[in-house]
């Protein structure tokens, strides 16, 4: 398979790889997919309480170079939105941007329930209103 | 012009110790690469010895016929056959098809039950696949966690009802060796044809059809360093007489077994590949086995948690297929993209499922993603495998500084006891 320019350096220069304190108030974490899938990733975001800013995000994943090119995108776009504007993300812009093809729109999918994963853990944290809305499982899609 | 082929490729392989040529091919049990030598014997049939095999009435015609006929006898010599039991065809999954579907209807009579197993090629699965919505009966036997088979479940699933045992000789990712002697004899006790398909073994490992007890046999080509669209069949012609239909009818060539001219040049290159496998093996066997453990001694070497799927002692020389925890196999290709290999992960397969045969040893679906398969052939070189260690280490290393799993699994979590969303 012949990948896109920009998976292959999101690949081989992944942006924010790494982990933050899963217990702390301000960090968001959303870690879905599953082993047996082939794809799980982890996202996590640092939300200011005050402006409901993301200043900081992080990704650790297991996948495909896809799913590791959608996860590390995912994280550059979510730095410096708020909370809400992050939920705007969709996975076809992922897919758009990244050149992903039909075969691999599932690891698209996969980055846009772990942001809203990760943002639905930090509202449930500092107890959001809509901390109870469901996170839809479009990981699922993938199988 | 031979001479200038076999030159360069003889100055590729001059160059490997110190500077290695990039790509390395060590994807060996998808295809060979030709041998310099098969080519050579292969060039006269394109031009100047261009007869159809089957014209009977001029000096073009006998000259392929000529050459055919030694290839057969080449080919014969290589398994311990007579040249008589051999039939071409357009390569191994045609030879699988025309064993199985070709029994299946001579001896309808006799019976309708055949039986394989689950890590047999699609080519033998989907065959028998097919003849089980046209009134046959098909038992796939399991195998255990080491890829064999078990000899009591083959004795038990025999009935009277049983006609044929296809079961493959070596396999094609984890390069198991099954017992293809004693299930050839179990088969010949009990009156049932026995075929086993080759491919991966023949000219690799000593097979014997008659020792062996085989009576149908699957070869091809370019498993052997011989070109692609040619193999052959492996017909036993007494103790007992086998005989099978034809699934391609036309001329008659082949006996009537296979009609279709034949393809000289191909065929040429077949009965070289088996002649040079057969002077060559014993050496070169020891030789890929000595590199595929150097391998697998400096990969496991320096990565933990890294997992050989399949017996390593009933294996074939060249193949090593391991499971890196916590890493995609994709990923991994991609990262070793200087290296050509293969992986069980889905995400390289069409159907978008793991490797069913490493879930056939019960190795989990997680682990069948993390699997590389590598096949060293007659080309590799120890610089070229001590380049493809380093590499697949790194790159291993990387990933899993990448992965949430080793993360979670480094920090005491057991992956087994989270609930995962995507399940």
């Amino acid at each position: 398979m012949a990948y896109s320019d920009k998976v292959l350096d999101h690949y081989s220069n992944p942006r924010n790889v790494g982990s933050m304190d899963k217990n702390s108030q301000e960090v968001g974490t959303g870690l879905v997919g599953a082993p047996e899938c082939g794809d799980v990733m982890k996202l996590q975001i640092k939300v200011n309480p005050q402006t409901q800013v993301i200043e900081d995000a992080k990704f650790k994943t297991f996948g495909c170079g896809s799913a590791i090119a959608s996860s590390s995108l995912a994280t550059e776009w979510v730095k410096g939105k708020t909370v809400e504007e992050a939920l705007q993300i969709k996975n076809t812009e992922i897919v758009k941007e990244l050149s992903l093809p039909p075969v691999k729109i599932h690891c698209s999918v996969l980055a846009e329930d772990a942001i809203r994963a990760a943002i639905h853990d930090w509202k449930k944290k500092n107890g959001s209103a809509n901390a109870n809305a469901p996170v839809p499982a479009g990981s699922q899609a993938s199988h | 012009m031979s001479t200038d082929i076999k030159t360069a490729t003889l100055e590729q392989r001059t160059q490997a110790p110190d500077g290695i040529k990039l790509p390395i091919y060590m994807d060996n049990h998808a295809t060979t690469p030709m041998d310099p030598r098969v080519l050579e014997a292969m060039l006269p049939y394109f031009m100047e010895k261009f007869g159809n095999a089957a014209s009977r009435n001029h000096p073009f015609g006998w000259t392929a016929e000529e050459a055919v006929e030694q290839a057969r006898e080449q080919i014969a010599k290589l398994i311990g056959a007579t040249a008589k039991e051999i039939i071409f065809t357009s390569g191994a999954t045609e030879s699988d098809n025309l064993a199985i579907k070709g029994v299946a209807e001579m001896y309808r009579e006799k019976g309708n039950h055949i039986i394989t197993a689950v890590t047999e090629h699609k080519a033998v699965l989907d065959t028998c696949k097919r003849l089980e919505k046209n009134g046959y009966r098909v038992t796939y036997l399991p195998v255990q966690k080491d890829g064999l088979v078990d000899l009591e479940d083959l004795k038990r699933a025999i009935d009277d009802k049983t006609i044929l045992v296809t079961i493959m000789a070596a396999n094609n990712e984890i390069g198991v060796l099954q017992p293809w002697r004693e299930i050839g004899k179990i088969c010949r006790e009990r009156g049932v044809l026995f075929h086993t398909d080759g491919v991966q073994a023949v000219g690799k490992v000593p097979i014997d059809v008659n020792k062996d007890n085989i009576d149908l046999m699957s070869i091809t080509a370019h498993k052997i360093y011989g070109p692609k669209g040619v193999g052959a069949l492996y017909v036993r012609r007494k103790n007992p007489r086998v005989q099978i239909s034809a699934i391609i009818d036309g001329g008659g060539h082949e006996r009537g077994m296979r009609s279709g001219t034949l393809n000289v040049p191909g065929i040429v290159g077949l009965g070289k590949a088996c002649a040079l496998a057969k002077e060559e093996m014993a050496q070169e066997g020891a030789h890929l086995a000595a590199l595929r453990d150097r391998l697998r001694d400096r990969i496991m070497g320096r990565l933990d948690e890294v997992y050989i799927n399949g017996s390593m002692e009933h294996r074939l020389p060249g193949n090593l297929n391991i499971s890196f925890a916590y890493v995609e196999g994709e990923s991994l290709l991609m990262g070793i993209n200087d290296v050509a290999v293969s992986s069980g992960s889905a995400c390289t397969s069409a159907t978008l499922e793991p490797s069913y045969v490493l879930k056939a040893l019960g190795t989990g679906d997680d682990l069948a993603h993390s699997s590389i398969r590598f096949g060293i052939g007659r080309f590799n070189t120890e610089a070229e495998v001590d380049y493809v260690a380093d590499r697949v280490c790194e790159t291993v290393e990387r990933l899993r500084e990448l992965s949430p799993l080793y993360e979670m699994a480094k920090e005491g979590i057991n992956l087994k006891d989270v609930k995962w969303a995507g399940e």
